[in-house]
């Protein structure tokens, strides 16, 4: 019989259906990887173990009888126990305070410290962690917080350990010790849920993989039918190739040309790199390897201390937005909503906000001209909206990126600089949007696409520059693509070797 | 789809609503200030003190005075600014123009009255600059920025008069036509009113139909994504202070003219208030990247009809400040409620 069993849990939030009978199991001793795109349902199954909020319907059979958990610490009390990708520890309280915080142990009504001293220090030397339990959470890292709290499920004698993306935060040597800690934990007898992104990690160490796709199961894997490739046409629901389209550089003619190009960030760091005509070069590397910014200073709407930049042969001053935008580099912000659209004004207004010049006509904005040129986009792309009246602000992500796509079409662009394109986007709407960048690069165009979902870089470049303090830490051809190559070059040797 | 009529009625709601209160205003005004004499009960509306020739006269002079700087105001607004000095500025233009007539302040040389306007009119466009610099460039606060207008330039032109009234009768030079293009008619209406329509028509097209209007409101939205589109966002933030300074110059010519001297320590006092009370009145939002020029002139319109009924019906002139109190929240309860309906569309469409 299974420790956990979960029997046709639906959940719907108002109209939209969330989960549609999913079902899941778990064994004793077993590390269960639970994968699916983004929205799939994977936080709201979990969140319904965890007791966040119940089930529309459905039954949980925990060592085969039927259990309600309607709240955290029910769950708590059933064995589960859930570590959030977002870790819950209060930075003002030592490690032992937060272990056992709301269960301490008391003494006369006062916090006994030494008890809590010595059911602290066991369960952190058991993974690996022998810190004084009284030093500050503040001055731990991310890989050191997450064994706190997996510290915590353990006080707990947790049955069921719930890791939500607990290395999205981690350097590459913090991963590898709770990737270990969790072989550990499985070999006592631990049934492990383990959600992750990063499939390489779930390949390492999970016996088992269940997917999830649109609220639904999308099939599983047993041990020795788990690879990359299985693994993501579970997820997507067909094979990786059709997802992605395939585009050859046009020419060999330089398009854009970078040197020594630094940022406010990085000072003292220089990216250089080239991008020929109809080239999709991507740019990895790690949060705070300064690739947004580099994007930004590019593009002119933030400063940078030095470097050049050319496009054609004709360089460009430094934060000039005016005269990039003549000379066809347009940036596609990260930040849609705040940086790449006005989201109370129209779909229309927004499509022309970076070319007001083209559409006016005795001084006065030719408001015909603007409305069909929205239409026409609102035809290229696809864009579900009923009029271009509507409001920004009410479209979906997706269709939100393809406006501010519209907006640079419309100037017909040299150079593109996407920063994180589908960040936040359903696969349909990414698939469309992958086919709008590749048509792009098609038309001759230089493209630049700093990313942080590793399959879209994979799946998308003609090469991939990694980012690393400012700098470029390697460029990498098509033929050198993996992922383990991309994420050695963005972090710092020193701290992937040492320690 | 919409039909056209709900479209215009769903965009203009804010004008809509507002047009009712100033019509039941009107209403209220003629009704109880009608001729009791006159035979008829439509005859002795007709021949209301509201609707006599003076009373009107009057009051489209002082819709004329008022809607000209609170339209340079709405512009501030709609960029996400405010600007506090206008009502000081009002002062410090009417006494230096009355000093360009004179030529009896010692830095400021005389001159006839057509190059005074045109040297007061630079001088305003020189003190918004500095504003929408401070502003733009430097980024203080606006509030901190015309906060400190409102205290100085009053303070200065007090220095100026040492804190006395200055009038405009010993001017150096001739001033044949100036109280007739200030004060006077043109086709039975004030000169003022005739101006403010002149003025109305140019924001108009700067606002929804030029360029720069839709830059402003976009920047009035969201800064950051108005640079993000190349805009240069500082020049047009700029521009915003530059025209209502000068608006406010414009307007401190037909008060100056119409109090006939300037005393500095009351002259214009609260106007930038009542300004800003016009302009959110009339659909303006204080966020910024709200508004339109007919929602301004109605909500100044709807303050001075409102003043004019107390006047007229001769309530407690103190209570009429209350009654104006009540407006604006009102109406800016009202406003509230048309966002709270959009964020439940918004909802609708998403789900």
């Amino acid at each position: 019989m299974s420790l956990l069993q979960l029997k046709r849990i639906s959940k719907s939030f108002g109209p939209v259906q969330a989960l549609d009978e999913v079902e899941l199991e778990v064994e004793k001793g077993e590390v269960l990887g639970l994968i699916g795109e983004n929205g799939a349902g994977k936080s709201t199954l979990m969140n319904i173990l965890g007791g966040m909020f119940p089930p529309s319907s459905g039954q949980i059979l925990l060592d085969g009888s039927s259990v309600a958990i309607h709240d955290a610490k029910a769950a708590e009390r059933l064995g589960i126990s859930f570590v959030h990708q977002e870790l819950n520890l209060l930075d003002n309280i030592d490690i032992a305070g937060n272990i056992f915080l709301g269960r301490e142990p008391k003494h006369f009504g006062c916090i006994d410290q030494r008890r809590l001293h010595d059911l602290s220090r066991p369960l952190l030397e058991t993974l690996g962690l022998p810190i004084d339990p009284f030093t500050s959470v503040a001055l731990l890292t991310n890989g050191q917080k997450q064994l706190v709290e997996i510290a915590k499920a353990l006080s707990m004698d947790a049955k069921i350990l719930i890791l939500d993306e607990p290395t999205s935060s981690l350097t590459l040597q913090e991963t590898d010790t709770l990737l270990r800690l969790a072989q550990k934990l499985r070999n006592q007898g631990m049934a492990i849920i383990f959600i992750s992104h990063r499939l390489a990690e779930i390949e390492t160490i999970a016996d088992r993989v269940i997917a999830l796709r649109d609220g639904r199961n999308a099939g599983g894997l047993k041990r020795e039918e788990i690879n990359r490739n299985a693994m993501i046409s579970m997820m997507i629901g067909r094979e990786l190739d059709e997802v992605y389209p395939k585009t050859k550089p046009s020419a060999e003619s330089v398009i854009l040309s970078v040197k020594d190009f630094s940022t406010r960030q990085w000072p003292n760091g220089g990216a250089t790199f080239e991008i020929k005509s109809g080239e999709i070069l991507g740019m990895a590397g790690l949060v705070g390897a300064g690739r947004s910014e580099l994007a930004q200073a590019l593009f002119g709407v933030d400063d940078s201390p030095s470097g050049f930049f050319e496009v054609e042969s004709q360089s460009i001053p430094r934060g000039d937005v005016s005269r990039c935008i003549a000379n066809g580099v347009f940036l596609a912000p990260e930040d849609r909503k705040s940086s790449g659209l006005v989201l109370e004004m129209s779909i229309r207004e927004n499509m022309t906000l970076n070319s007001m010049k083209r559409f006016t006509r005795y001084l006065s904005i030719d408001f015909a001209s603007e409305k069909e040129n929205a239409e026409v986009w609102l035809r290229e792309f696809g864009i579900k909206a009923p009029s271009t009246e509507l409001v920004v602000g009410n479209l979906s992500g997706g269709n939100q990126q393809k406006v501010v796509l519209a907006k640079w079409m419309t100037l017909k662009p040299k150079v593109m600089i996407f920063d994180e394109p589908t960040r936040g986007i359903d696969m349909g709407a990414r698939e469309e949007i992958y086919r709008s960048i590749a048509k792009l690069a098609e038309t001759g165009c230089a493209i630049l696409m700093i990313s942080s979902d590793m399959e879209e870089l994979l799946g998308m470049s003609h090469r991939i520059a990694v980012m690393r303090e400012g700098s470029i830490a390697g460029i990498l051809d098509k033929e050198a693509f993996s992922e383990e190559a991309i994420m050695q070059l963005a972090v710092r040797e020193d701290l992937a070797t040492s320690a | 789809m919409e039909s056209k009529l709900s479209h215009y009625l769903n965009r203009y709601r804010k004008e809509g609503c507002l047009a009712l209160v100033l019509f039941f205003v009107a209403f209220w005004t003629i009704l109880f200030s009608r001729n009791t004499e006159a035979s008829g009960f439509l005859q002795s509306l007709i021949e209301s003190r509201f609707l006599s020739l003076r009373n009107l006269e009057n009051l489209s002079r002082q819709v004329g005075m008022y809607g000209i700087f609170s339209l340079g105001m709405g512009l501030v607004i709609i960029s996400g600014g405010i600007d506090l000095s206008v009502g000081s500025l009002m002062a410090l233009f009417g006494t230096v123009f009355f000093f360009l007539l004179t030529g009896s302040h010692a830095w400021i040389p005389g001159m006839p009255w057509v190059p005074a306007i045109i040297v007061l009119l630079a001088f305003s466009a020189i003190v918004g600059m500095f504003h929408g610099w401070l502003i733009a460039k430097i980024r203080m606060p606006a509030f901190v920025v015309t906060l400190c207008g409102l205290l100085g330039y009053r303070g200065l032109a007090q220095t100026m008069t040492h804190d006395t009234a200055i009038g405009y009768y010993d001017a150096e030079f001739g001033i044949a036509g100036l109280e007739s293009l200030l004060t006077g008619e043109i086709l039975g209406l004030p000169a003022a009113f005739i101006a403010f329509l002149f003025v109305s028509a140019i924001v108009y097209y700067l606002l929804h139909l030029s360029v720069f209007g839709r830059y402003l409101l976009a920047l009035g939205r969201n800064e950051q994504a108005a640079s993000y589109s190349g805009i240069n966002t500082k020049m047009i933030m700029a521009l915003a202070y530059v025209i209502c300074s000068i608006l406010a110059a414009v307007s401190a010519l037909f008060f100056a003219l119409y109090t006939a001297d300037v005393v500095p320590s009351i002259h214009g006092n609260f106007y930038e208030l009542y300004a800003i009370a016009g302009a959110v009145l009339g659909g303006c939002s204080l966020r910024g990247g709200e508004g339109t020029v007919i929602g301004i002139i109605l909500g100044t319109t709807v303050l001075l009809v409102l003043q004019n009924m107390v006047n007229l019906l001769g309530y407690d002139s103190s209570f009429s400040k209350v009654i104006t109190a009540l407006v604006i929240l009102g109406g800016v309860l009202v406003d509230r409620f048309e966002i709270w309906k959009l964020v439940t569309r918004t909802k609708n469409n998403v789900a």
